[in-house]
């Protein structure tokens, strides 16, 4: 089996540290033996800590003349056989996004942590923000999937890099892990562990490495120099890789594969908490840090007599509606906290079943206190 | 296509894309016979391409691994696969507006590095997938599709510039020129540092019907006409300002 049980090579037990410290020894401890990164608030940390600890750990790490080269030198690395990540914010995100397509199409596993500041443009550089759930999963051009992971904690900075590469490894697509500055700056005690649980790329010879006979399936992952002679393109292709342009077939089957096998895999992707929900006649929706306010304000709210609920979304992409529906399917309403104008409330409130959804969007650079969220809380109720 | 070299070919590829008059297929056997002269495995070799015609060189033609990337960023693709795998050979083929334009940065910042990689520029001086548009290596005053009364602006002297960031070896060569091309991408591919070839390859279908070049042996004697190997040059080793020189691009 790709999934095996490894030390994590990093110091384990109490620790006090970063999100962004936290976020660099997971990716050492998934197996991560590459990054290539470009310096960018606030998510410089990352790289960092990377470029040390890589080569302590028989990794190569290079810092790069610009994010474009930076994600290119992951796709090209990752092909070589390394798992291989970079991190970023707003700005060098969009910079990636042509090559982010490109790693969807050639079926590329690699990792990007996002930590958000506030946009667009450059905006406020050293400031919180939220505003890119929609800029990972639509940023770059055609249809696609990827897999998306919002931590709300230093322990989650830490757990869901790992379960990012294991989702990239397993596969093949980008994933990202899409913090916010808050979190990666946040400084709390983690309890990290000493040993995690990783998935390593599935090689199995003889196997063309672009299709798969489901037209869900994951196909196999070789790497260069292994004797494959590869044939690796952005162009559309065939299952071993020619280049089938003028094929409406080739192209059909090709964009549908990679999008259903990220969502025939969404059970398993799906993460998510819920608090208080079965009485709830009110559930706060939320997520990354803004999800620590509402907690506090949904806790808050009760001892007040108020019935509310939240649910917390771990995975954003792809987009569990279905336990959405879930609570819908009760007689409930929706808040939903976040630091962007809307993005998560839209997808809220598509699967809502017309239950009433209420937008609190804040976008001034500020994380949502737990006051603002349970003065909307209480404005329902 | 020279058949001793078939065993460097994919079985399923019966043909090359390019047009008639082209010289990248000229480019592409060169290429393949300096390998086989070397007695390299090109089944250990890993060539990276951009976007263009000349990105259609190694992939899909080569029996190797090859890595058909985005437009411009070949050469930071190359830049992460052979540091994840110091192993690999690793050879950058693609064209001139693709390294040079919408690339230059990369490869400026991997000649500064000095990273082990050999970048192969096929200079054919125009965008030719696109349909002719003007390149950063197009001669000053030439007709293109986007410039129709004459590049106003000179191109990059490709070589010093590549040098000037820090290139261990850069050499220009052209196509019309086969045994000299050939010791220059061999001395390149035994360079254990970045290294970087240019070779001028005409393009009679876009560059040469819009400046009176349109046949084959037109657009050849073009390139012939204005390159110089530094022996011809004189002993200032300098050339024309409409000439190309031809040869190794040492330090001063």
């Amino acid at each position: 089996m790709p999934y095996s049980t490894i030390p994590t090579g990093v110091p384990a037990g109490q620790r006090y540290m970063s999100g962004n410290e936290a976020a660099a020894e997971a990716a050492i401890a998934a197996g991560c033996r590459f990054y290539a990164g470009y310096p960018i608030t606030p998510s410089s940390e990352i790289m960092d800590n990377l470029s040390r600890l890589l080569p302590a750990h028989d990794g190569a790490f290079i810092q790069m003349e610009d994010e474009i080269g930076s994600i290119s030198a992951v796709a090209g690395a990752s092909w070589s056989g390394a798992k291989a990540m970079t991190a970023t914010s707003g700005p060098g995100l969009s910079l990636m996004q042509e090559c982010l397509g490109y790693a969807v199409f050639t079926e590329t596993p690699l990792v990007v942590i996002d930590v958000q500041r506030a946009g667009p443009s450059t905006g406020q550089a050293t400031k919180v923000g939220g505003g890119d759930v929609m800029t990972v999963k639509y940023g770059s051009h055609g249809d696609y999937q990827v897999v998306a992971f919002a931590p709300w904690s230093v322990a989650e900075m830490f757990s869901l890099t790992v379960e990012a590469f294991n989702a990239a490894e397993k596969l093949r697509v980008p994933a990202f892990v899409l913090a916010e500055e808050a979190t990666g700056h946040l400084f709390e005690r983690v309890d990290t562990p000493s040993e995690v649980r990783v998935y390593d790329r599935d090689y199995r010879p003889g196997e063309p490495p672009f299709d798969t006979p489901e037209l869900d399936g994951v196909p196999s992952m070789p790497r260069f120099g292994q004797g494959e002679n590869l044939l690796v393109t952005g162009s559309t292709h065939n299952g071993l890789g020619f280049r089938k342009v003028e094929d409406p077939e080739v192209h059909d089957r090709l964009v549908r594969r990679l999008n259903r096998k990220v969502l025939a895999r969404k059970d398993e992707l799906c993460r998510y908490e819920t608090h208080f929900v079965d009485d709830a006649k009110l559930v706060v929706v939320a997520y990354g840090f803004t999800a620590r306010s509402a907690l506090r304000a949904v806790k808050l709210a009760r001892a007040a007599g108020s019935p509310v609920g939240m649910l917390r979304f771990v995975t954003l992409w792809p987009f569990c509606r279905e336990i959405v529906e879930e609570i819908a399917a009760r007689d409930v309403q929706f808040l939903v906290p976040e630091m962007n104008l809307g993005q998560v409330a839209d997808l809220v409130q598509a699967a809502s079943l017309g239950r009433r959804v209420e937008a609190l969007g804040q976008v001034n650079g500020k994380t949502i206190a737990p006051a603002s969220i349970l003065q909307a809380i209480e404005g329902i109720l | 296509m020279v058949r001793a070299l078939d065993h460097h070919l994919r079985p399923e590829v019966k043909a090359t894309p390019f047009c008639p008059g082209c010289g990248h297929g000229i480019l592409l056997g060169l290429i393949l016979r300096k390998i086989d002269a070397l007695e390299w495995d090109i089944g250990e070799m890993l060539f990276v391409s951009g976007i263009g015609c000349a990105a259609w060189i190694p992939s899909p033609n080569y029996l190797a691994d090859t890595l058909h990337t985005l437009h411009g960023r070949a050469v930071a693709f190359a830049t992460g696969a052979k540091l994840a795998n110091p192993a690999l050979k690793v050879m950058v083929i693609s064209g001139d507006g693709d390294l040079a334009s919408i690339g230059g940065n990369h490869l400026i910042h991997a000649a500064r590095r000095g990273i082990d990689l050999t970048v192969v520029c096929a200079n054919n001086q125009i965008y030719g997938m696109t349909g002719g548009q003007v390149a950063p290596t197009t001669p000053k005053g030439s007709r293109t599709a986007t410039t129709a009364d004459g590049n106003p602006y000179p191109p990059f002297d490709l070589c010093k510039l590549v040098k000037a960031a820090g290139a261990t070896y850069v050499a220009r060569g052209s196509v019309l020129r086969p045994r000299q091309l050939m010791d220059e991408i061999g001395k390149a591919l035994t360079t254990p540092s970045f290294s970087f070839v240019e070779v001028l390859s005409p393009c009679p279908t876009q560059y040469g019907r819009r400046n009176r070049l349109d046949t084959p042996a037109a657009a050849m004697d073009e390139i012939r006409d204005h390159c110089r190997v530094r022996v011809e040059a004189g002993e200032a080793g300098s050339c024309a300002a409409d000439m190309l020189l031809l040869g190794e691009y040492g330090d001063g």
